[in-house]
């Protein structure tokens, strides 16, 4: 293993953050203030509790989800386009690094980040409503698997765009709208049965799910099946880089 | 102390004369390459660089330069054959191969936002060698770019962003350095410091590839020259010998009559006919003590035979080129 190399694209791309705090860092606590006074405070005093907690605490779970999730693929998928992009792949291929330490350095920088923002929303949330955490060690287990398994999604989204509207698209088409139905916002209990049933196909409802089970011992699915459900899709996202560090696809002509 | 043995080198002497001298540091063999679109880049290319030197390969573009160089540095995969790197094969021992190997490629690629001290500094981790700002500050010396440590790459000039991809090469200490066409867009200024760093780098034991499409480029600076076109190795030789048929003229005398041969008074200057019967060619060396041509207008004055005009002409490496490029069609 080539460790110093790992840790040289892994403070590279730290340091990328650095320079774009505003960007990276304040945008995302910013919109989740946004979301918490007007999903919060709107709805919530319609809905005051569901399943026994305060809906402004119920959303935090499905808030941070929802930016770990969109972060995590914009930030990894960027982070290996660029290079693409303006040539400077060149030098990874050209080292003696094995894809493996290459998507490390990436993905692990592009996770570290969003473990980070996911901290911080968390405290932001705290600021508006008193947070209980039942189960913090799943909390964290949630939070770096989710972390790591959507940073692996968006790095192979960054080596199979080949322009910055695919690169955009799928956030903005895929990933938003499945956070959105996968229960942020409500219980997928309350929806009607066949909805209930389309959920399931929907993997972030598992991720949501799990993390707020980690919360409020309150959970759509049973924390098991979370948990499964998450290794799994991070599984998958694994052989998919497997696979492309094994043909070069997008990578070597 | 008497011995019997004569100054011959030991076995272990020899090879270590061997694998330190006259090892070939590449190998390549039978390389192919055919790109997705079915074009043929590389068509069994067999090549040998030596260790120390500096080899040019000269041909024109899209001749496959670039091709070759990416296949050695692991950019581009290859169709068939093998590269071997100081004995490290290319893909099974990528590691071995490639940290000897630092790379400037054709295209200006550095990320526009990074500081100068930075970017340099990242390419010398990737290759896994821990941090030493004495060497990256010398680097950075060496290039006159150390001014400039702390700006951003986006604030140079062209010639300076060139310098950069340089240092980053140089980062790792490598063994052997790519130069892919490395004074296209360059100024003259840059080109000679260049060429100065390349000497330097070849002083320090430094193997140097470098492609070009410019014959002066490649006469200034090689050792060895390799012609390619077309995917297709033509011919690898010593500077020196190219330069030796360079060295070779043809004076023409266009007669004011023909003739039918040469004539006996001259036949010491050992001249041939022109087709037409009306010119006499003579060959001679520049760099011979005397090249004999008064010798040649004197007999010719005597012999009686008039001619109106006379012309010298050299074959250029330039024209060696196109005949050789021309013969293959
Ligand atoms: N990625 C690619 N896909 C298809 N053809 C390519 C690719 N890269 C280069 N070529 C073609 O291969 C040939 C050799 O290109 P190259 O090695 O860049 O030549 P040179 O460096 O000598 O100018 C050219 O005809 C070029 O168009
Ligand atoms: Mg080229």
């Amino acid at each position: 293993m080539n460790w110093r190399a790992v840790y040289a694209i892994y403070l590279f791309e730290m340091s990328r953050t650095g320079r774009t705090v505003m960007q990276s860092i304040l945008s995302p606590v910013i919109s989740t203030c946004l979301y918490f006074v007007v999903f919060g405070a709107a709805i919530g005093s319609r809905i005051t509790e569901i399943e026994g907690v305060p809906y402004g605490a119920f959303i935090v779970p499905g808030l941070i989800m929802m930016m770990l999730l969109t972060q995590s693929v914009m930030n990894a998928s960027f982070g290996i386009y660029f290079p693409r992009f303006i040539g400077t792949i060149y030098e990874l291929l050209s080292a003696p690094l094995s894809f493996f330490e290459i998507a490390l350095g990436y993905v692990g920088a592009a996770a570290s980040k969003s473990i980070i923002l996911g901290l911080i929303i968390l405290l932001t949330a705290n600021l508006f409503v008193p947070l209980r955490i039942a189960h913090p060690g799943w909390m964290v287990a949630f939070l770096v698997l989710t972390a790591v398994s959507f940073s692996l999604l968006g790095f192979i989204i960054g080596i199979w765009a080949d322009g910055f509207e695919k690169l955009q698209v799928i956030p903005l088409l895929i990933i938003t709208p499945l956070t959105f139905l996968g229960g942020s916002f409500y219980s997928v209990n309350v929806l009607p049965p066949v909805w209930q049933t389309v959920s399931l196909f929907n993997p972030v409802v598992y991720l949501i799910s799990g993390f707020r089970w980690s919360f409020f011992e309150i959970a759509d699915v049973s924390v098991g099946v979370s948990l499964a459900m998450t290794t799994l899709f991070l599984a998958v996202c694994l052989v998919i880089v497997w696979w492309i560090f094994k043909t070069g696809y997008r990578l070597k002509t | 102390m008497i011995t019997g043995s004569p100054a011959f080198a030991g076995d272990d002497e020899w090879e270590y004369v061997y694998n330190n001298f006259m090892q070939p540091i590449i190998t390549v063999s039978q390389l192919s390459k055919t790109y997705a679109s079915g074009l043929e880049a590389l068509k069994n290319v067999d090549l040998t660089i030596r260790r120390g030197e500096i080899f040019a390969l000269l041909g024109p573009n899209g001749a496959g330069k670039t091709t070759l160089i990416n296949i050695i540095c692991g950019i581009v995969k290859k169709s068939s054959g093998s590269v071997t790197v100081d004995g490290h094969d290319i893909v099974k021992d990528y590691r071995a191969a490639r940290s000897l190997i630092g790379l400037v490629p054709q295209e200006l690629a550095v990320s526009a936002f990074d500081k100068v001290w930075a970017t340099v500094s990242f390419s010398r981790g990737l290759f896994g060698k821990p941090a030493d700002s004495d060497f990256i500050a010398k680097v950075l010396k060496d290039l006159t770019l150390y001014d400039r440590k702390d700006s951003q790459v986006m604030t140079l000039s062209g010639g300076m962003k060139r310098r950069v991809m340089i240092a980053k090469a140089l980062a790792h200490e490598p063994q052997i350095l790519f130069l892919d066409e490395p004074t296209a867009g360059v100024d003259v200024e840059l080109r000679k410091d260049m060429w100065q760093t390349v000497r330097e780098l070849r002083a320090a034991g430094v193997t140097i590839i470098l492609t070009t499409h410019y014959i002066e480029e490649a006469e200034e600076m090689a050792d060895r020259i390799g012609i390619i076109n077309k995917g297709e190795l033509i011919l690898v030789e010593e500077k020196a010998e190219l330069v030796r048929k360079l060295g070779k003229k043809q004076l023409v005398l266009q007669l004011n009559g023909k003739l039918a041969a040469v004539p006996p008074q001259l036949s010491a200057h050992r001249l041939t006919l022109g087709p037409q019967g009306d010119e006499l060619i003579y060959h001679y060396d520049t760099r011979g003590e005397r090249t004999g041509i008064t010798a040649l207008l004197n007999d010719v004055r005597e012999s009686g035979i008039r001619f109106r005009d006379l012309q010298t002409t050299q074959s250029s490496l330039e024209d060696i080129f196109v005949d050789l490029v021309s013969e293959r069609k």
